[in-house]
């Protein structure tokens, strides 16, 4: 097994097993989603319409939860230093670890999705682009959220200041995704939204990496 | 690359800005001074009357809000790339006030809109954009006071400000396009008559060099105040 791969099960299971954060997120966006009709009434047209960003601020919110842990409990023990170390270079080890999130964050939500969309009386078709706006959206939450992580790393309650870093940099994230369900509604095509989130979401994953690495290294030579 | 080293000795930056500085503040009073006096004696606009003299302190705060983040930008590139030891302290200096010069264009721009909109607060993409570009700048400045070891937060800081400065083009062509999505009504139309135009050319000149002035000042300050801790942990 290749180091990048063993990284990305490795983290996986510390995600999935003993209290790691994938299940914790899946209860924060149902209850998101369980407390905003309650807030604004069970006007079903009122909840169709704005389905698409309520499941969105709620999804990045929620992924935003276990962000906090992604370098933070390496750094911690003193394992980060030994990915440092090894042959793995440290941006691929970033990507690895971005991965892994999305892997137990970001998927589980988006499959939770349609769930969610049929509580908020989201005609199918919108559920459909939500849920493939989520699917290609949600890996830049994960990939500019690492570098939000890899910031806040030597940091107490690094986990306080981690939203406010990173909240303004996923506004065009939010705006494509729920942007491409709101023009579904509207009748008109959401390809164009869904490009751009794509666009988006593939810059956000390859460039990362990088920020996150040089982070990294800045937090473990000091 | 090797005169900006020659400034980076913090004794020979003190000697130098300095000397430039009364002249800077000075130019920065006069300008003002004028762009006032133009300002106040425009003839009022045929849609606007006179509340189009808030174009003159809006405009130019918001265009000094941006140039302030690129500002933050340009020395943190500096600070990560040459490890430029003086960059670190003009980039955390200008932040406070590039987010005071946002905040001012987003309460003018507020001003401004109720006599010409009707209300406080529009979902307009060039207020939105800048409400974003507030939020920017406080996380910013949050990283920097949360990160206890200096040379530590200078450098993660300076990371931050790059990744912003990548996502910035990205965050107002999606505001841009959010906004054409939901609300197709444009507002600021037509070509700006020149008897408006110099007023405001003029009021930019001062707010640039009153950001300058307030800026040489900080990092100044910044300097003198790291000299005195040094001597006091040495006493």
């Amino acid at each position: 097994m290749s180091a990048f791969s063993a990284l990305l099960v490795r983290d996986l299971k510390l995600a999935t097993r003993g209290g790691g954060g994938a299940a914790l997120a899946l209860g924060f966006f149902a209850l998101v989603a369980t407390l905003v009709p309650l807030g604004i009434g069970a006007d079903l047209a009122l909840l169709a319409k704005v389905a698409g960003g309520v499941l969105w601020v709620g999804a990045v919110l929620a992924a935003l939860l276990s962000l906090d842990g992604l370098f933070q409990g390496d750094y911690d023990d003193g394992s980060l230093e030994l990915i440092a170390l090894a042959p793995l270079s440290l941006e691929l080890a970033s990507l690895a670890k971005i991965a892994a999130h999305w892997l137990s964050t970001g998927l589980p939500l988006t499959l939770l999705s349609p769930l969610l969309a049929l509580l908020f009386n989201l005609s199918p078709g919108a559920t459909a682009v939500l849920f493939v706006s989520l699917l290609l959206g949600t890996p830049a939450v994960s990939a500019i959220g690492a570098i939000g992580a890899s910031l806040t790393l030597s940091l107490r309650r690094g986990g306080l200041i981690l939203p406010l870093i990173i909240l303004p940099l996923l506004s065009p994230a939010v705006i494509f995704g729920a942007g491409a369900v709101a023009a579904k509604l509207d009748g008109f095509a959401p390809s164009g939204a869904l490009g751009l989130l794509g666009a988006f979401s593939l810059a956000a994953v390859l460039l990362s990496p990088f920020a996150a690495a040089a982070s990294v290294r800045l937090n473990l030579s000091g | 690359m090797q005169f900006l080293f020659r400034y980076a000795n913090p004794a020979m930056f003190m000697r130098l800005s300095g000397a430039v500085l009364p002249y800077v503040a000075a130019a920065a009073v006069l300008t003002l001074a004028a762009g006032l006096y133009m300002g106040f004696n425009v003839p009022p606009d045929y849609q606007q009357g006179m509340t189009v003299l808030i174009m003159f302190i809006h405009v130019p705060a918001a265009s000094v809000a941006m140039s302030a983040y690129g500002a933050i930008a340009v020395c943190s590139f500096l600070s990560l790339v040459w490890r430029h030891p003086l960059s670190d302290t003009a980039a955390r200096a200008a932040a406070p006030l590039g987010a005071m010069f946002t905040a001012l264009g987003l309460i003018t721009g507020a001003l401004w809109g109720k006599p010409m909109w009707g209300t406080y607060w529009v979902w307009d993409a060039r207020l939105t954009s800048f409400l974003l570009l507030l939020f920017l700048y406080l996380g910013y400045m949050a990283l920097w006071n949360a990160i206890e070891d200096e040379t530590r937060a200078a450098r993660a800081t300076a990371v931050l400000a790059l990744v912003g400065a990548v996502n910035i083009p990205i965050i107002k062509f999606s505001v841009d396009w959010w906004n054409t999505l939901h609300q197709g009504e444009s507002i600021m139309t037509g070509d700006l008559a020149p008897v408006f135009l110099w007023p405001l050319l003029t009021m930019m000149a001062g707010y640039m060099l009153l950001f300058i002035t307030l800026w040489l000042i900080r990092i100044r300050t910044a300097i003198v105040e790291r000299r005195a801790r040094n001597l006091m942990q040495r006493a």
